[in-house]
C-alpha cells in the first residue's frame, strides 16, 4: 500500500481528505489558516488546492511545464521555475511558510535550497523519502542494488532524485546550518505518522518518509 | 532580361483606407479641448478621439469590464468582421461566444491605440490647427500615452476598476503599463508574449522596418497624403521583415519548406519561385491595404521607448510594489521576438513584489504569433485564470 492509498489522518473531515495524499494532509495541518505559503515543487497543485480549501494564500513554483500549466489551468498562482536557481529571486520574509514536499532529494544543492527556504519564509516545511527506511537498507544489504520502492520506482540511471538522505542525515544538516525543528514527524509504510516519541534511530529505521516543520535557529 | 515581380499595388485606394481614420466603423469617444491627453513628450494632444468596440453588457456593479489591448498592427475590431478586410476579428480564438473571453459574461472593450489609423487620433488624422493630415507633425507617442488615453475612455464609460486587462505583444506592454500606472484599477492582468522593455534586437528590427518605409520615394518625408500617395512598397517590405519575426524557423519550414510556388523548376529569375516568398509578398501587400505608413512609424517607436524599469529608477520590482492585481504571464517556447526569458524577468520582479502571479510557458513551434492562433493549452489557461479571478472578484458568470 502506497502513501497515496493511505488512510486519511484523524482530525480532518474524511469526506474531504480522501482525495488528498497523507503527507499533504500532515503538511496542511502544520500551516496556520490565513497564512501565506509558497510551495516549491508543487507538481500539479494538489497540496495548493488542499491549502486553499483552508483559507491559505498559496503560491507555487514547479519545474515541469506540464505541471505548471495544469496548476494554472486550475486557477492556482504557480510559476515555472527551478528550486535551485529561482528561489534567489524571492525577497526575505516574503512568506509565512515555504514548503518543499518530496523535492529536496531532487535539488542540486539541498543545503543552499534549505537556507533559501528559511530566508524567504519564516518557517519551512520539508518532507522527503527516508533512505534509512528498513526496506531500503534491506535492498542494498541483501539485494546488493540501489533501492526501489512503490513511491520511488525509478532506476538509479533515470531517477530525478540525485541527493537522497536519511532522517538522521537531515537532522544533522539542520543542526549544521542552525535550523531549529519545531516539529518532526515520520510516516510509516502506510502513510501514518509514528505518533510515539521514539529515538531518532527508530524513526530513521521505520519512517518511510520524514516531515519537518522548521524555523530559523538562534545561534547567529 | 531577368524576370522581376514586385509587390503588387493594394486593391483599395488611399481614400478608402483613410475613411476609417476619420469615420471609423465603430463607436468613437471625443475628447474636447477641456480634456487634453498629456503626452510623455510634453505635448498636450487636444482635441482627440478614441475609436472603440464593446461586446457584452456591463453588469450592475460595473465589475465585469475586460479591456483588450491590441498589438502593433491590430485595432478595435477584435471580435467582429473587419470593416476594411472583411476578415473575422483578429482575436476570435480568445474572444467571442463560448470563448475564454465571452461577451455573455464580460463587458469587453477594445480601443484603437492613440497613434493608430483605425479611428483613434494618429498621424493619419486631420490636424485641427492646419486642416491637413498630421503626418510627421503628430507628436511622438509612447505606450504610457496609449494607456493614459485608454484610462480616459474607461472613465468616460463610467468604469472604475477593470476586471481584467488582456493583451499580447504590444498589447501585453499596455497590460503591464496599466498595472504599473493604475494598479488599483486592474483586478487581474493577462500579459501574453510580451516584455517590460523592448530589447535591442527588437528595436533593430523596428528600425529596419522604418527605414524601408522612409526609403520609399512615395513617403515624401511623411507628407504622402498631400500628394495623394501611400508608400505601400516600403510599408510592405517593413511588414514582410516583421512578419518573419512573428513566426519561427520550424513553423516556416513546416508550412513551406523549400516548396515551389505553382511551378516545378526554378525560373532563374527573381520571381517568387518559393512558396515562402509568395506568402511574404501576400502578407506585405494585404497589410498596406489597411494600415497607414506613418502610423507604423509612430507605433513601432512607442514600443521601442517602452521600459517600465527605466521609468522606476531601473528597478522593475518598484513598478509593482505592493500591487494587489492578480497576474497571469504567458510565453511561447518558439517566440524569439519576446522570448520566455523576458517573461521570466517580469515574473521575478512580480515575485519580488509579492504579487499573485501565474506563469506558464506554452510549447509550440508557431512563434510569436501563437497568441493569436488556436493553441488549446494557451486558451485553456486563459479561461481558467479568468474564471478563478472572476470567482475572487465575486462575478456570477451567466450560464451559457
Amino acid at each position: 500500500m502506497s502513501v497515496q492509498e493511505a488512510l486519511p489522518l484523524g482530525g480532518l473531515a474524511t469526506g474531504q481528505s480522501g482525495q488528498f495524499r497523507a503527507d499533504h494532509l500532515l503538511v496542511a495541518e502544520m500551516v496556520k489558516p490565513g497564512s501565506k505559503v509558497l510551495d516549491v515543487g508543487c507538481g500539479e497543485g494538489d497540496l495548493l488546492q488542499l491549502l486553499e480549501t483552508r483559507g491559505i494564500d498559496g503560491r507555487g513554483i514547479e519545474l515541469s511545464r506540464e505541471g505548471v500549466n495544469r496548476c494554472v489551468a486550475k486557477g492556482l498562482a504557480v510559476v515555472q521555475g527551478d528550486a535551485d536557481t529561482d528561489l534567489i529571486n524571492y525577497p526575505d520574509d516574503a512568506f509565512d511558510y515555504v514548503i518543499l514536499s518530496q523535492t529536496l532529494q531532487a535539488t542540486r544543492q539541498p543545503k543552499v535550497v534549505l537556507e533559501n527556504l528559511l530566508r524567504i519564509g519564516r518557517r519551512a516545511i520539508v518532507s522527503f523519502p527516508n533512505f534509512g527506511f528498513w526496506k531500503m537498507r534491506l535492498q542494498l544489504l541483501i539485494g546488493g542494488h540501489m533501492p526501489r520502492t512503490e513511491n520511488l520506482p525509478a532506476s538509479w540511471y533515470d531517477t530525478a532524485n540525485i541527493h537522497f538522505c536519511t532522517i538522521k542525515d537531515f537532522v544533522e544538516l539542520c543542526d549544521a546550518i542552525d535550523v531549529k525543528m519545531e516539529r518532526a514527524e515520520a510516516l510509516d509504510l502506510y502513510g501514518r505518522p509514528l505518533r510515539l516519541r521514539m529515538p531518532w534511530w527508530v524513526w530513521n529505521l521505520f519512517g518511510e518518509q520524514g516531515v519537518f516543520l522548521l524555523t530559523r535557529g538562534g545561534r547567529k | 532580361m531577368v524576370g522581376v515581380q514586385s509587390i503588387p499595388s493594394p486593391a483599395i485606394t488611399a481614400d478608402e483606407r483613410s475613411h476609417e481614420v476619420d469615420h471609423p466603423s465603430s463607436q468613437v469617444a471625443q475628447f474636447g479641448t477641456e480634456q487634453p491627453l498629456r503626452l510623455d513628450c510634453g505635448v498636450d494632444l487636444s482635441p482627440f478621439q478614441i475609436a472603440y468596440q464593446t461586446y457584452g453588457v456591463l453588469n450592475a456593479d460595473r465589475s465585469n469590464a475586460v479591456l483588450l489591448c491590441h498589438a502593433l498592427t491590430g485595432d478595435q475590431h477584435v471580435a467582429n468582421v473587419h470593416p476594411v478586410t472583411g476578415k473575422p476579428g483578429w482575436w476570435d480564438t480568445l474572444v467571442g461566444p463560448g470563448r475564454p473571453i465571452d461577451p455573455q459574461h464580460y463587458f469587453i472593450i477594445c480601443s484603437n491605440v492613440i497613434g493608430g489609423c483605425m479611428g483613434s487620433t494618429g498621424p493619419a488624422s486631420i490636424n485641427p490647427a492646419t486642416g491637413k493630415v498630421w503626418g510627421l507633425d503628430f507628436p511622438v507617442i509612447t505606450i504610457p500615452d496609449m494607456v493614459r488615453a485608454q484610462a480616459m475612455l474607461i472613465d468616460r464609460l463610467g468604469i472604475d476598476t477593470l476586471f481584467a486587462v488582456v493583451g499580447g505583444s504590444m498589447g501585453g506592454m499596455q497590460v503591464l503599463q496599466w498595472t504599473a500606472a493604475y494598479p488599483s484599477r486592474v483586478f487581474s492582468a493577462l500579459a501574453i508574449a510580451c516584455s517590460t522593455r523592448h530589447s535591442a534586437q527588437n528595436i533593430a528590427f523596428h528600425e529596419l522596418g522604418r527605414q524601408a518605409v522612409m526609403a520609399d520615394p512615395d513617403w515624401h518625408s511623411g507628407g504622402y497624403a498631400e500628394h495623394g500617395l501611400h508608400p505601400h512598397r516600403g510599408l510592405a517590405v517593413a511588414r514582410m521583415a516583421a512578419h518573419i519575426t512573428y513566426l519561427s524557423d520550424a513553423a516556416l519550414h513546416r508550412k513551406f519548406g523549400r516548396r515551389m510556388q505553382d511551378r516545378e523548376l526554378p525560373t532563374f529569375s527573381f520571381d517568387a519561385d518559393f512558396q515562402v516568398e509568395s506568402y511574404l509578398r501576400y502578407q506585405g501587400s494585404s497589410f498596406v491595404e489597411r494600415f497607414d505608413a506613418n502610423s507604423y512609424l509612430y507605433l513601432t517607436r512607442a514600443m521601442d521607448y517602452f521600459d517600465i524599469a527605466g521609468d522606476h529608477g531601473g528597478v522593475l520590482a518598484k513598478a509593482f510594489a505592493a500591487i494587489q492585481t492578480r497576474f497571469c504571464v504567458v510565453s511561447f517556447t518558439s517566440d524569439w521576438l519576446f522570448p520566455t526569458s523576458e517573461s521570466r524577468a517580469l515574473v521575478h520582479a512580480l515575485n519580488a513584489s509579492s504579487a499573485r502571479v501565474s506563469f506558464a510557458e506554452i510549447e509550440t513551434d508557431r512563434g510569436h504569433d501563437a497568441f493569436l492562433l488556436d493553441v488549446p493549452e494557451f486558451l485553456d489557461i486563459s479561461r481558467a485564470f479568468l474564471q478563478s479571478a472572476g470567482k475572487a472578484r465575486g462575478l456570477t458568470l451567466r450560464d451559457g
